[in-house]
């Protein structure tokens, strides 16, 4: 079976900048795969690598099955939903959607046609004859996605596409993107830096840090079972514990994590358990958040809304269940 | 309190900002005035009676007409080259980053920044050192040095209020190089480059001091002006000739006004 996007040890070095740096990926045809990362930690470069902006310094990828280096981004059967939308504002919305079809010397009827169906598709008909400026950020957004799906590409590439809109919008488009990409069963290759996003969205997570892929798995993978210090970290925020710490309760001398909704707090005479003071409360609806301090390790617990809260500085005792305590491949 | 909205500003003010006009423009009236006056040997004011024959004997003196054609043809070809230098250097200056660039944005300026005649002192020992004999194509030469800069200015200017990710999502979407130029950058540009070359245009059209040193023997308007003031043979002729020139190069300056102005309301409804 093919493919749809293949990185063989992929490097691109800006200088003495190793933006992406010896990079394995396998994306599967009509996946919806995400990259998850800080800002500077190659995502962004790896999706340039697979739309032609970029070349790869070494290693080699492929599209499909073709090989993909020196084919500029006008020859790929690729399209990209870019960050700012960039929208042509010289043209109005079906001009915009319809332009991959105008530089194809594709009538105009025929063209205008594909445009309007692609509009509707983001549920934007009859928004032909506006301009970019005069639409909403969710509109370009939306536009900027016609505009993709209206070359019909393999793969289509998503920089932040949600990254300018508000709460409220942002989760309406999460749930009208993953529909859209099972209707289309196109290959979606999304970069963000927001891990609810990735988490909610993808089929797949490749957690990016410093160039480097840390972890690629199911979002339960990840969130569930990271596999370094820094995933656990950088994906919801686990608890990283030191391998002494986990030594106490597994009995091996790894690195460990423990998602916060896993400790349960309880009054300091209640038993046995990890002994630690509240450092601060965080009300945040359905839940609140608690900062631990176990004897110098610092730690977070959260609480659903209803349970009788513990006052600041008060002591405390941690206990959570073996099975939580996840143990990481990183060596101590 | 002088801040205040809707507030008249003090009568003093006013009658000072009136004067401040009156002395900058009231002079260029009177060039208006003498070019209608009967009298061809001097100026005298009043003018002792009026008339319009100036207009007529203008129109069949052909040195005016060599002159005006030389102007013309030197000012539309100046602006070209500078459209096209113009466009390039600000591309290259504003998209990409290379070794130089800030020397080479600097250097492109200098031209305007430096006084004109050490522009026309260094292009005609330059062009003596060559061999090179005065010429129309000097006169070019000197015009497109600062043209360029306005050219420059303007395109620069609007490359960076252009995104450039609009440039790639044309790569992005199936258009080459050329058919992104052609149906991306062009459009965006467009009202930038017009409005830069008709600033060229008429820079070059009333510019004195760079033709004096590259031009040989020939005539650009602003310089047979010169030439006629000291002669005293129907002295209205050059009034009637200034009239001219006020017209052809501030139509085209309030004209490029009125483009960019419109430009940046366009560059600002992205918000």
């Amino acid at each position: 079976m093919t493919t749809a996007v293949s990185f063989k040890q992929v490097s691109r070095h800006f200088g003495s900048v190793r933006a992406v740096d010896a990079v394995d990926l396998d994306i599967a045809p009509g996946e919806f795969f995400a990259m998850l990362g800080p800002s500077g930690s190659g995502k962004t470069t790896c999706l340039r690598l697979i739309a032609g902006f970029e070349q790869p310094t070494a290693g080699s990828i492929s599209i499909f099955g073709e090989r993909a280096e020196g084919v500029p981004p006008y020859r790929r059967n690729v399209n990209t939903v870019f960050q700012d939308y960039a929208l042509f504002p010289h043209l109005n919305v079906l001009d915009n959607v319809a332009y991959g079809l105008m530089v194809k010397r594709v009538g105009k009827a025929e063209r205008h046609k594909a445009a309007e169906e692609a509009l509707s598709l983001v549920r934007l008909p009859g928004y032909g004859a506006r301009r970019p400026g005069q639409l909403s950020g969710g509109q370009r957004q939306r536009v900027a996605l016609a505009r993709a799906l209206v070359n019909q590409p393999k793969v289509l590439l998503l920089d932040e596409p949600l990254g300018a809109l508000d709460l409220k919008l942002r989760e309406n488009m999460q749930e009208e993107l993953k529909s859209l990409q099972k209707a289309l069963g196109i290959t979606f290759v999304f970069v963000t830096h927001d891990q609810g996003e990735a988490l909610s969205m993808a089929d797949r997570v490749a957690v990016f840090n410093d160039g480097k892929i840390m972890q690629i798995g199911t979002p339960e993978d990840i969130y569930q079972r990271p596999s370094t210090r820094f995933v656990a970290d950088f994906v919801g925020s686990s608890n990283v514990l030191p391998p002494d710490f986990v030594q106490r309760y597994s009995g091996q001398r790894r690195w460990g994590s423990l998602r916060p909704e896993s400790i349960r707090v309880g009054r300091a005479a209640s038993g046995e358990g990890v002994a630690a003071r509240v450092v601060s409360t965080n009300y945040l609806g359905a839940t609140t958040r608690l900062a631990l301090d176990a004897d110098g390790l610092k730690l977070h617990a959260i609480v659903p809304a209803g349970t009788a809260l513990p006052a600041e500085g008060e002591a405390v005792v941690l206990t959570f269940n073996r099975e939580s305590l996840h143990l990481m491949d990183e060596p101590a | 309190m002088r801040s205040d909205r809707g507030q008249s500003a003090p009568l003093g003010l006013k009658i000072a900002a009136a004067c401040g006009l009156l002395f900058l423009h009231l002079p260029i009236l009177l060039i208006f005035v003498y070019a209608f006056t009967t009298e061809e040997k001097s100026f005298v004011w009043p003018p002792p009676g009026l008339t319009t024959q100036w207009f007529a004997v203008t129109w069949n003196r052909p040195d005016v007409w060599q002159a005006l054609s030389l102007s013309v043809r030197v000012a539309a070809i100046s602006t070209a080259i500078a459209l096209v230098l113009g466009t390039l250097c600000a591309a290259a200056v504003s998209r990409t980053k290379f070794f130089g660039r800030e020397t080479i944005s600097l250097l492109v300026i200098l031209p305007i920044a430096l006084p004109g005649i050490i522009t026309g002192i260094a292009l005609r020992s330059a062009f003596s050192l060559a061999d090179i004999p005065f010429s129309f194509w000097t006169i070019v030469l000197g015009h497109a040095t600062f043209c360029v800069v306005v050219v420059y200015n303007n395109a620069v200017a609007r490359f960076r209020r252009t995104s450039g990710s609009m440039i790639e999502a044309s790569m992005d979407l199936g258009a080459d190089g050329f058919q992104t130029f052609r149906h991306v950058v062009l459009p965006n540009i467009a009202t930038a480059l017009l409005a830069g070359g008709v600033l060229a245009f008429a820079l070059s059209f009333d510019e004195v001091i760079v033709t004096t040193f590259t031009a040989g023997q020939q005539q650009t308007v602003p310089i047979w002006m010169l030439e006629e003031l000291i002669r005293p043979r129907q002295r209205p002729v050059t009034n009637v000739v200034a009239m001219v020139v006020v017209l052809v190069t501030l139509l085209p300056i309030l004209f490029a006004y009125y483009l960019t102005r419109d430009g940046d309301q366009i560059a600002g409804s992205g918000k």
